[in-house]
């Protein structure tokens, strides 16, 4: 381990301050606080701190995401070779989905973080590791088929117009990975909706429905699975966000470390489910004709993007709310106009997606009210004071 | 009658060291010295300027440029050996080398009880004790001029490896009923006195007093938290606060006509060798205490790990300060200690380190920053360690951003550095939480004053 110090004290000496590269130091830092905690102590406040940083609170994030990323490249060779109706071992369902969504992944870095590497350098602060975590998102949250260079275009303009432009890590308003998917959905809405880009290669054979569940009830045609395949994911869909028992995985890691806020997830599926028996109950009477709103609630917790959404996108600590009972607000309305949307757009069933967009927008105004409780508290003991004195 | 307090938000952490409770007197310090930072906001006015004049204990040496009648009076009689000063001249510490035999200032004894009040007061600032006394606003020196709507005390202490308040005073109970009984004279309202809830102390049947019986974990013992859930200050109102083993000073100094610095040190930390209790005087010398330490290994903090001074091997304590704890310097890399269940040994709020699993253990923790500065962006997490009724993070954000309405309005009236002491253990971002509560503090007192 010493050597390897040694070395790569050795190789960023032309990067120190009054050095020739010094304008690259923060790229070289990055490197190097990638492989070693660094050597900092405090100076003064509170002598001792906690092992926590934003490095490891970020790649715990990736680790929670984990379990419903494997399940999801092993989907999309089980969907593949399902809808060919042909003979597949795991191994080659594993592959087929390796083959299509590693090569997404390494764009989606390299691309984002260059971006990144390159603000940190313009800027010469050091580079933050949100991207790590959103890195990873964008893929998982895209339709299998998507071109390579729309994941390229996406990741851009999720960098730097939902991110950098606001100031980078931490100052965005939008969940950039969202953003990214937005802008996809909208930029190049054939690639991202229909019933031929959620399965591998459906677009190549002629007679592939490859429809998610809540396309086939928009369109109102039957759903040919049941609770239990929507629970555990074998169904088309995004990535990674079809097997709600591999995100709940997820969403165990993240409470458990305590990363995620476990006030946004549960609000978060306490909101949906209460729009969605809002909608059971108006549309065995009201609504008959639409399927959406007579599909069973539980049912609306375990389909498409809802859990995905909940768990990893609004619990997003930048984007969500910062206060405790601004948390409890803004998971529920995630919630509740998340399905809330899906029922009412048939043009887009998935609703989660904007409901967290619209909420991240909304957040601070959530956050506003909570912050004037506390400060009108204040304002009351000061009046009451005024008025014993007066 | 008494409130029971029962504090929730916090942090209990172990470390490792503690200070056994045996009392021994420490080595005679040859110098002692005060130093005016330790009073954040005085300016020092030397009253005797010139090096090598002789000092008796108890005596004036320096006092506020803005308020006049605080005084801070020399621990020890002897010779001012140096006034060392340093940028634009500022005065870094006025250091005194100490006589064999101390000559004391003979002060007047008084009754508290049957004193009038501007007399008390008077003789209290005039005797020097008047130093120990802070005002909440800003945390700075209290003002002679000013009557405090109450004055806290709290004996309570939960910070790590804290020193016992109910140890260090049971040798001089009556000094500190005598203090006590002086400070109801100095306020209009109420002498709130902060105890450990669940312990059997003498400090319990303290009289005179609003006796606040707290539990929970740190910062339950934080005045600043007894103050917000009794009685919270604010805007135009002033509380004074002092600490237990200063009551007993100026009770001491009412009864016998002599100021006696004396202050019990805790010595701790894992790097300490002999960890106890030591008797000794304000202003020692460290070294009069411990042994010199490799600095570059080992850290020495004149007071707490969590609001302390770094110090080094010749420094003197804290004018505040009943602690010397020594912790491993953290100046090491870690591969990969990034990554979540690596370095277990190291305790965290979240659980990406397996440490809680340990149960009781207690923890060896250095003073490595385990990660770089960054901007804020994990939240809630300092809400966690905030029992009071503040909003850590958007308080932080106002005195960042210098928004003086905001930061009324968010409370700063109510808190001190110490307050933030935790969230700047916690805080994933590694900002300087207590610093900027600091700046923001000093702006509002040139703001708004």
């Amino acid at each position: 381990m010493n050597w390897i110090r040694k070395k790569i004290d050795e190789i960023k000496k032309p990067f120190q301050p009054g050095e020739k590269y010094e304008k690259f130091a923060p790229a070289v830092n990055a490197l190097d606080t990638f492989l070693f905690v660094p050597n900092h102590t405090t100076k003064k406040g509170a002598h001792i701190r906690d092992a926590v940083d934003l490095k490891r609170t970020m790649i715990t994030v990736v680790i929670a995401l984990i379990p419903a990323l494997i399940f999801g490249i092993w989907n999309t060779g089980y969907q593949h070779f399902k809808q060919l109706d042909v003979e597949y071992t795991f191994m080659d369902a594993f592959l087929h989905g390796a083959i299509k969504i590693v090569p997404m992944i390494i764009v989606s870095y390299v691309v984002g973080l260059g971006i990144e590497f390159g603000f940190a350098v313009k800027r010469g602060h050091e580079v933050n590791e949100g991207y790590l975590v959103t890195g990873l998102l964008i893929p998982m949250i895209m339709p299998v088929d998507i071109p390579l260079w729309i994941v390229a275009l996406s990741v851009a303009f999720a960098v730097l117009i939902g991110k950098e432009a606001f100031g980078g890590t931490g100052m965005n308003i939008l969940n950039p990975a969202l953003t990214a998917r937005a802008f996809a959905f909208f930029a190049y809405p054939t690639y991202m909706s229909g019933d031929k880009v959620w399965v591998s290669g459906a677009t190549e054979v002629s007679g592939i429905s490859g429809e998610t569940i809540l396309g086939t009830l928009a369109a109102g045609k039957e759903v040919a699975y049941n609770s239990a395949d929507m629970f555990s994911g074998f169904i088309p869909g995004s990535i990674s966000e079809t097997s709600t028992l591999f995100i709940l995985v997820g969403a165990l890691i993240l409470i458990l470390t305590k990363i995620g806020s476990w006030r946004i997830i549960l609000s978060g599926f306490i909101g949906a489910a209460v729009m969605a028996l809002i909608f059971n109950a108006l549309g065995s009477s009201v609504f008959t004709n639409n399927d959406l709103m007579n599909f069973p609630w539980y049912n609306h917790l375990i389909v498409g993007g809802l859990a995905f959404g909940v768990v990893f996108m609004a619990t997003d600590p930048v984007s969500a709310r910062q206060t405790l009972k601004g948390k409890w607000i803004y998971g529920f309305l995630i919630g509740f106009l998340g399905v809330m949307i899906r029922i009412f757009n048939p043009a887009y069933p998935e609703g989660v997606m904007l409901a967290i967009l619209l909420m991240n927008v909304f957040a601070p105004t959530i956050d506003h009210y909570v912050i004037q409780g506390n400060i009108k508290r204040r304002q009351k003991r000061l009046k009451l004071q005024t008025a014993k004195t007066s | 009658m008494a409130i029971d307090i029962k504090v929730k938000r916090g942090l209990k952490l172990r470390l490792k060291g503690e200070a056994e409770k045996i009392k021994s007197p420490a080595l005679k310090s040859k110098t002692y010295a005060l130093i005016p930072d330790n009073f954040h906001g005085l300016v020092p006015k030397m009253l005797i300027k010139k090096e090598g004049t002789p000092i008796k204990a108890g005596e004036a040496l320096f006092y506020s440029k803005y308020n006049e009648k605080t005084k801070v009076v020399s621990p020890v009689s002897g010779k001012l050996k140096t006034i060392e000063r340093g940028a634009r001249r500022r005065i870094l510490r006025v250091i005194i080398e100490a006589d064999d035999e101390f000559e004391y200032v003979s002060h007047d004894k008084l009754d508290p009880l049957k004193t009038d009040a501007d007399k008390l007061k008077n003789h209290i600032f005039e005797a020097g004790c008047g130093a120990f006394f802070k005002q909440r606003l800003y945390d700075i020196p209290a003002n002679a001029d000013d009557t405090p709507k109450a004055i806290y005390i709290s004996a309570f202490n939960t910070t790590p490896l804290g020193a016992d308040f109910e140890f260090i005073l049971k040798d001089k109970k009556e000094h500190f009923q005598n203090g006590i009984n002086a400070l109801t004279k100095l306020t209009d309202g109420k002498v709130y006195l902060g105890v450990d809830r669940n312990a059997k102390s003498f400090l319990h049947d303290t009289e005179n007093v609003e006796l606040i019986r707290v539990s929970g974990p740190h910062p339950a013992g934080n005045v600043g938290v007894q103050i917000q859930k009794t009685n919270p200050i604010n805007k135009g109102e002033k509380v004074w606060t002092i600490r237990p083993e200063d009551v007993a000073i100026i009770g001491e100094l009412l009864s016998t006509g002599k100021f006696n610095a004396e202050r019990t040190i805790a010595v701790c930390g894992s790097d300490a060798v002999d960890r106890q209790y030591f008797t000794t005087l304000i202003g020692a010398e460290i070294n009069s205490i411990i042994e010199e330490v490799d600095t570059n290994k080992t850290r020495i903090i004149s007071g707490d790990v969590f609001t302390g001074d770094k110090a080094e091997n010749g420094d003197h304590i804290n004018f505040f300060a009943n602690e010397i704890t020594l912790i491993p310097e953290g100046n090491h890399y870690r591969m990969f200690g990034w990554l979540p269940f690596k370095d277990n040994y190291i305790p965290s709020m979240s659980n990406t380190s397996l440490s809680r699993l340990s149960g009781h253990k207690e923890y060896v923790v250095d003073t490595n920053l385990n990660g770089e500065e960054r901007a804020l962006v994990v939240t809630s997490e300092m809400e966690k360690v905030m029992p009071m009724d503040i909003m850590p993070m958007q308080l932080l954000k106002a005195c960042m951003t210098g928004d003086i309405d905001k930061m009324e309005n968010l409370g700063i009236y109510e808190v001190v550095p110490e307050d933030f002491a935790l969230v700047d253990y916690v805080n994933t971002s590694k900002v300087e939480a207590q610093e900027v509560i600091r700046q923001g503090l000093d702006l509002m007192l040139t703001e708004v004053g």
